[in-house]
């Protein structure tokens, strides 16, 4: 006990930065544990992104942007840890790469006025910004990837799955568990077989699962996968001699890492992406703006690949929402709450994209107060054994499908947590 | 110089038997206390709360609960995080079936739930002990983890499997809501706070009465134990299930208080068995002072030291992260060298060094 107060006398010194007039965005990244492979490269991206739009622009509207960042490790509590200690220095917009922490936060950050914007993972439901005010997912989310793949197998099936079996391979946790919902109506709809196959947190476990695969031979197998399971995954389909054009990860499935220790090997898998590949303008102006300079987030070698590029492009919706709310509020230092109207009001065009110098990086959407989910669009990529290529335009999701299901699914939240309606009649 | 017995004379049998028989002692004591309850919540903030102090708190009662089993009664156990997860489930689905109720009800039956899932655990320690105990107690872990997942009824059929915490009371006609998001934090400390302060007062009361002398006896020597009287089946089975009923609150609290939602594969895992089996080590077995001071060692350390590495040094957060990991690691190696017994056995050691200062031996 007299511990704890000698601790509390010496952190008391440790604690407490001063605010400055500027755009602080958080970053929980995680740089260590099963999950860095993944987070080192989005983390990258996105403070660089955020470094250079201070080099070249100087700041947003005039007003420079600092990211705080704080190691969570993909750990829940840790992740709280962090959203406490950096939400009273100004946090504009949480991005905490995990479905996890995300299922914490959604209370939190609602009760605390601070949006979070959860790109393609967290709560799905939460694209129903009737129920979810301080919540967006856009672009895309867990549903829209599960039936863009659908769409995708249908299209290559003429139309007609009817009698093939799909088995699923997910991460054994909130985030693996998301599509199974939508795979399960999807399944009844087109009639193709669902199989489950749970894999256990780290992911490096998969013997089992895939002897069962190596049995009973699925005609395709989607992974819900992240961090270490993916390479693992793909090394057992390699393994197993299963066909790799059939063995499709979602976008967390599908970067560079994945596959570079299985290499050619595991040329023909396919997962994937919410944003686009190859040489940008924007790069050569990081690589000589920040790279260069001596300022990236990391060692500099991740720019360009798949998570880096999501990570750039999630701090780019960031940053053009961060914009939006100064326009609309007329204020250049702007809040929390005034960043959520901008996401709220956000509207990403080509040519807005080609603008910034990632021309087509993402598909074109806007959100509204109903609609916090973007498009759900996303595109097909493979590995032809050096690097990923794009096989399709991007592919809309069955919003018949999923419109239900967010809307049943949110009500219940709703519902649960006495939520009234947040866009009025309209 | 502090702990000084001359003059602090004894002249009842019960004033001889107080837990701190030392004056010094009993002033910290209730100095600690007032501090805790009267002082602490008025100036908390949320960062202190909701990071430090009430992760404290929860982890103190778990360690106090696994304290009891292997501390005291010698019953090695690995299943911590599966008993925390059976506390957190049955808070959630009291919560959610019953919605009047208040929580120190819902913790406390959260608790007794866990006490009777920890019996049925505990019967095997009948005729096994040490690391084949282990072992099954390590089989309840992945067991009740798997259940969790497995059985949709528990998280009421959920898309993604998490259960959340909905805002209740902390107690009938209080209204102060001490879960959801709009929690006060010095309603959820003062929760904790209160649940820690009661459970390891009766703790400290059971261990040194008639129970907590059997399953000592059956500790340091079970054949002895049962020849001088001890029921071995009484005995075990009452350790777990009061170190279930401790671990089970812990759990609940964890799950409702702390994080509000969960997910029992991240939040419950193995290595939630082993941070608390950890803390017990590292604080003092058959400690209950031992065991704050390890989940202090093990929850408070680690974000001093990171607040320290990558706030005021400003280093990289994955270097920060890794030298936290190298340096608790070796201080919890230090530590076990230089004191087999824990921390509590250090402060014990100072103790008795301050009150024959200034001539220690």
């Amino acid at each position: 006990m007299k511990k704890l107060t000698m601790l509390a006398l010496t952190s008391a010194m440790v604690a407490g930065t001063p605010a400055m007039a500027d755009l602080m965005f958080p970053d929980l990244s995680y740089r260590t544990g099963p999950y860095a492979a993944g987070g080192i490269p989005f983390s990258d991206g996105y403070q660089d992104y955020m470094t250079l739009l201070n080099q070249r622009d100087g700041g947003i509207g005039g007003v420079m942007t600092r990211v705080e960042e704080c190691e969570t490790a993909y750990n829940t509590e840790r992740g709280v840890e962090c959203y406490e200690s950096t939400r009273d220095d100004g946090a504009l917009v949480y991005q905490p790469l995990s479905t996890g922490i995300t299922y914490q936060l959604i209370p939190r950050a609602t009760a605390d006025g601070i949006p979070l914007h959860t790109m393609g993972y967290g709560r799905t439901s939460a694209a129903n910004g009737d129920v979810f005010s301080h919540v967006f997912n856009y672009p895309g989310n867990y549903w829209d990837a599960a039936s863009v793949i659908v769409n995708q197998l249908l299209t290559e099936n003429d139309g007609n799955l009817e009698g093939q079996t799909i088995a699923l391979l997910y991460h054994n946790s909130a985030y693996g568990r998301e599509p199974i919902r939508t795979l399960e109506e999807l399944s009844a709809l087109h009639g193709f077989e669902l199989t489950q196959l749970a894999v256990d947190h780290p992911g490096q476990e998969q013997g089992n699962q895939w002897l069962q695969i190596r049995r009973e031979r699925p005609d395709y197998v989607v992974m819900w996968g992240w961090g270490v399971m993916n390479q693992v995954a793909i090394q057992e389909a390699i393994n197993t001699r299963y066909p790799m054009e059939n063995f499709i990860g979602n976008w967390w499935a599908g970067a560079d890492h994945d596959v570079e220790s299985a290499g050619a090997d595991a040329a023909g898998y396919r997962s994937l992406n919410m944003n686009r590949l190859g040489d940008m303008p924007v790069f050569a102006e990081i690589q000589e703006m920040v790279i260069d300079a001596g300022l990236n987030a990391g060692d500099g070698s991740n720019l360009g690949n798949v998570l880096y590029t999501r990570g750039m492009y999630a701090a780019m919706l960031a940053a053009e929402a961060a914009a939006t709310a100064q326009e609309i509020h007329g204020v250049a230092d702007i809040d929390a709450s005034m960043m959520r109207d901008g996401m709220e009001a956000l509207n990403i065009t080509s040519a807005r994209m080609e603008e910034l110098g990632m021309p087509g990086i993402g598909p074109e959407f806007s959100v509204s107060c109903e609609n916090h989910g973007g498009s759900g669009m996303a595109i097909m990529q493979q590995w032809d054994g050096s690097q990923w290529v794009t096989l399709t335009d991007f592919i809309a999701p069955d919003d018949s499908v999923i419109d239900p299901l967010i809307v049943e699914d949110s009500a219940q939240y709703a519902a649960e947590n006495d939520i009234a309606s947040q866009c009025g009649e309209s | 110089m502090f702990y000084r017995e001359a003059g602090d004379f004894k002249t009842s049998y019960s004033e001889d038997n107080q837990t701190f028989p030392i004056l010094f002692d009993r002033y910290r004591y209730y100095f600690v206390l007032v501090v805790g309850a009267l002082v602490i919540p008025f100036i908390l903030n949320d960062y202190w709360a909701n990071s430090i102090l009430i992760p404290f708190l929860i982890y103190s009662i778990a360690a106090i609960g696994l304290n009891i089993l292997t501390g005291y009664c010698g019953q090695v156990s690995l299943g911590t995080g599966g008993f925390m997860a059976v506390g957190a489930y049955t808070s959630y689905k009291l919560m959610t079936a019953f919605p009047g109720l208040d929580m120190i009800s819902v913790v406390l039956l959260s608790g007794v739930m866990t006490a009777m899932v920890g019996v049925a655990f505990g019967l095997p320690s009948l005729r096994i002990k040490g690391f084949y105990l282990a072992v099954a107690t390590l089989a309840a872990q992945f067991f009740l983890v798997w259940l969790f997942n497995k059985v949709p009824w528990f998280y009421n059929y959920s898309a993604s499997g998490q259960i959340s915490a909905p805002e209740r009371d902390f107690f009938y006609f209080t209204n102060i809501a001490v879960t959801g998001p709009n929690a006060e934090s010095w309603a959820k400390y003062m929760f904790c706070f209160l649940f820690a302060f009661v459970l390891a007062w009766v703790a400290r009361n059971l261990t040194r009465g008639s129970v907590g002398r059997q399953w000592m006896a059956i500790r340091d020597m079970d054949i002895a134990a049962e020849i001088i009287g001890v029921n071995p089946l009484k005995a075990k089975l009452t350790a777990f299930a009061v170190s279930s009923f401790y671990v089970g609150i812990s759990g609940a609290l964890l799950f409702t208080i702390y994080l509000g939602a969960v997910e029992v594969g991240e939040a419950f895992g193995i290595n939630k068995s082993f941070l608390v089996l950890f803390m017990i080590i590292i604080g003092g077995l058959g400690s209950i002072f031992g065991s704050f001071a390890g989940a202090a060692f093990m929850v408070i350390l680690p974000v001093m030291l990171r607040n320290f590495m990558s706030g005021a040094l400003g280093w990289d957060t994955a270097l920060a992260t890794h030298f936290e990991f190298v340096i608790v690691g070796g201080l919890i190696m230090f530590f076990l060298i230089v004191e087999p017994h824990g921390l509590a056995r250090l402060w014990a050691l100072a103790k008795e060094k301050l009150r024959l200062w200034p001539f220690p031996h």
